[in-house]
């Protein structure tokens, strides 16, 4: 069974191939089935892959299935490898299970949208086939290959109605910001290459870990680089300019690729190479530090924001930093129970988002919906229920348990920190406002627009499963003091180091908890006060709030600081002085021109005397010399 | 013709194809030109035949009829061609026929 691993990465890509090359052929339905189609197939044969991989620990933890040799260059000799262990296997498992169904809700959501249908569902595949060979990959080339691969894709589709302008600017940002940590990515694998001369996962981490002292400076070099590519991807501080503005796309995009999966890539990276970041204990803190940092930031910028998505937006950066904060404490398994669950509420909340504007005819103000929970009451629960989740709504939301136990962690693990503590329940508490602040006004007080379509089957079923996700998925892995199940710890601490605490008392961590718990609830209480009781009949647009809308200033920032001089750069450029010299050259040409243009009389006799005088001197060299 | 120095024979050839030269180079009117690259195409077959005396060789008498058969076909066409350009331009001058300078 094992085996046939290799098939759920082609299923997607020949989906793509398929849709790519004869996709205008297609009619819609057909382009529907092949697009849902093979991620559902990929997603089948992911859960069988996954039977037979968990009834096979006992003997095989790690399968690595080489299909042939990518090419060789003086020893260095990546193969085209996908490598199975529990890691890959949680994420492959919510890209292709997740990627199923919001392939699905696509199939009726971009029905009857501009665009070529086929075209979508082509990027579609080849993202989910990108994502699971980087998820895949045995070696980092591979990976890189698949990291390039979705943000391709995340290109593609954020200008998928490249017809507004101002979604191909949105495009090129994301495209660009992401390309800058890329880079310190490529530059790291040089390092990696130049070190070790193999790109191979295993024997890179195993041979760092022999020949690398701890705190070496090749260690921070390699793990600091790598850390650059994972921030350009999972937009954190200082590469998150980008995520806000990828909302441009269509909202099935915005959930699979902005939410649950590709910008998860860089949790992924650093969870791989984690040997590589805990031999660098500083970089591992920078991590801890970028991570606290970005969901305070994102939490409160998300407090302002008025476009629905927009929110949702900011909310997966802070959700993320969440997730880094975990890496940076070595809470390794925490860091990818929170992306787990938050790749099914957060999917959840951009499909019902979607639902949601795409029946008030586009329209994203939230300002200008409410009311919709006696409208459109199966999105509203399940919209409610991911919200929940998201607030980390206690005992019965997986949100609950895995920003929980990240919380915990940031204080507990021996690398924490009481401060890192206090940003993460400051986090948590702006996370519980921001997300009742939008279903209050989305959802309650007096309906404004009437929605013009019922959604149908297609996008409803995927919101019921992701609620049901969000809310079940957290029993697998529950604190000490609420049961102590371990299932997703223990499968994931088979690849994973498990996260070193200083001891605690259990009273202690109830005390931790039940404060958590409160800030949860007094969040979603002032919510209530805030949004439900007085309904706002406009966003707050007072200084303070434009800032936080703006993302604390970073775009202003860096149109000042990057954008602007090379736009003047490029404006100089346009008078390009190296240009002079060719300009030179093609004025001494015309001039020559000029000059002989002369001797062309069109007089016959003129040519003849040339002739002749031509002929004379070459005799007459020709006899004296 | 034994008799006939090789010298004088290539001295005659030389002051025909001058003779050929200067008229081209003088002459304005098309009919003239022509007749004067008939001349120095003469002047030229003239050297051949001095050089096939010189060594007994049938060599230069042949490019002689060459040079005679390329000559009829060349004032063929010359001659059509100072016909059409008569036609159209109504003048022989080589000096107005400057149209060619653009």
């Amino acid at each position: 069974m094992l085996s046939l691993l290799w098939l759920i990465v082609a299923l997607p890509l020949c989906g793509f191939l398929l849709l790519a090359i004869f996709g205008r052929k297609f009619t819609k339905t057909v382009a529907g089935i092949i697009g849902v189609g093979t991620v559902g197939l990929s997603a089948l044969l992911t859960i069988l892959i996954g039977i037979s991989f968990i009834a096979g620990l006992s003997h095989t933890k790690i399968y690595v299935q080489t299909l042939w040799q990518w090419f060789y260059v003086n020893g260095f000799n990546p193969s085209i490898a996908f490598h199975l262990d529990s890691l890959s296997m949680v994420f492959i498992f919510v890209i292709t299970f997740v990627g199923f169904f919001i392939h699905l809700y696509s199939a009726e959501f971009m029905y009857d949208e501009e665009g070529e249908y086929s075209q979508f569902f082509a990027y579609m595949n080849l993202f989910v086939g990108s994502m699971l060979i980087l998820v895949l990959a045995d070696n980092l080339l591979l990976l890189y290959l698949g990291w390039e691969g979705v943000g391709l894709c995340s290109y593609l589709l954020i200008g998928f109605w490249y017809k507004d302008p101002a979604n191909g600017t949105a495009a090129r940002k994301a495209f660009i910001v992401t390309r800058v940590g890329d880079t310190a990515m490529a530059v790291g694998l040089f390092y990696l290459v130049m070190n070790f001369n193999t790109l191979n996962l295993s024997s890179i981490l195993s041979s760092a870990q022999q020949q690398w002292p701890s705190g070496s400076v090749m260690a921070f070099t390699a793990s600091i680089l790598l850390l650059g590519g994972a921030l350009g991807k999972s937009a954190q501080l200082p590469l998150q300019t980008w995520l806000p503005d990828a909302m441009a796309g269509p909202s099935p995009v915005s959930a699979l690729i902005h939410a649950a999966t590709m910008v998860t890539a860089g949790v992924y990276l650093i969870a791989r190479t984690n040997i590589l970041f805990i031999l660098s204990p500083p970089v591992q803190t920078i991590v801890a530090i970028i991570g606290t940092l970005t969901l305070l930031l994102a939490g409160f910028s998300a407090l302002t924001q008025y476009d629905i998505k927009r929110v949702l937006a900011y909310s997966t950066i802070s959700q993320i930093g969440y997730m880094f904060l975990a890496l940076g404490v070595g809470a390794w398994s925490a860091a990818i129970f929170h992306f787990m669950i938050h790749a099914f509420f957060k999917a959840l909340l951009f499909l019902g988002a979607g639902a949601v504007i795409i029946s008030l005819h586009h329209e994203h103000n939230m300002f200008k919906m409410g009311g919709l929970r006696k409208e459109m009451p199966v999105i509203f629960y399940t919209f409610l229920i991911g919200s929940a989740s998201l607030a980390a709504l206690p005992l019965i939301t997986a949100g609950f348990y895995s920003k929980d136990e990240i919380i915990w962690f940031s204080w507990s693990s021996s690398i924490g920190n009481p401060w890192l503590w206090i940003g993460a329940i400051i986090g948590a508490f702006t996370t519980a406002i921001y997300t009742f602040r939008m279903v209050f006004i989305t959802f309650f007080g007096d309906t404004k627009m009437k929605p013009h379509k019922k959604p149908g089957n297609l996008i409803l079923i995927p919101l019921v499963v992701l609620a049901v996700l969000s809310v079940i998925g957290g029993f697998i892995q529950t604190p000490s003091s609420l049961g102590g199940v371990s299932i997703f710890s223990s499968f994931l601490n088979l690849t994973l180091p498990a996260v070193i605490t200083n001891h605690f008392s259990e009273g202690f961590e109830i005390f931790f908890q039940v404060i958590t718990v409160v800030l949860a609830l007094l969040g979603i209480y002032i919510a209530y006060i805030l949004y439900a009781r007085r309904r706002p009949a406009e966003r707050n647009k007072s200084a303070a709030a434009n800032f936080l809308l703006y993302g604390w200033g970073f775009d202003w920032i860096y149109d000042r600081l990057f954008v602007r001089p090379i736009v003047w750069l490029a404006e100089i450029d346009r008078h390009d002085f190296i240009d002079y010299f060719y300009i030179l050259i093609a004025w001494i040409t015309g001039l020559g021109n000029t000059i002989l243009k002369q001797t062309q009389t069109g007089k016959l006799r003129w040519y003849a005397m040339g002739l002749v005088i031509g002929a004379i001197l070459t005799i007459s060299i020709v006899l004296l010399s | 013709m034994n008799n006939v120095p090789v010298m004088a024979g290539l001295i005659l050839t030389g002051i025909l194809f001058i003779i050929g030269v200067m008229g081209v180079l003088i002459r304005r009117n098309l009919i003239f030109i022509l007749m004067s690259i008939e001349i120095m195409l003469n002047a030229a077959g003239m050297a051949f035949i001095v050089g096939a005396s010189k060594w007994t060789q049938p060599d230069g008498q042949v490019m002689f009829i060459f040079i005679l058969a390329m000559a009829a076909a060349e004032v063929a066409v010359g001659l059509a061609l100072i016909l059409q350009v008569y036609n159209k331009f109504k003048t022989l001058d080589a000096d107005s026929l400057d149209k060619m300078k653009d």
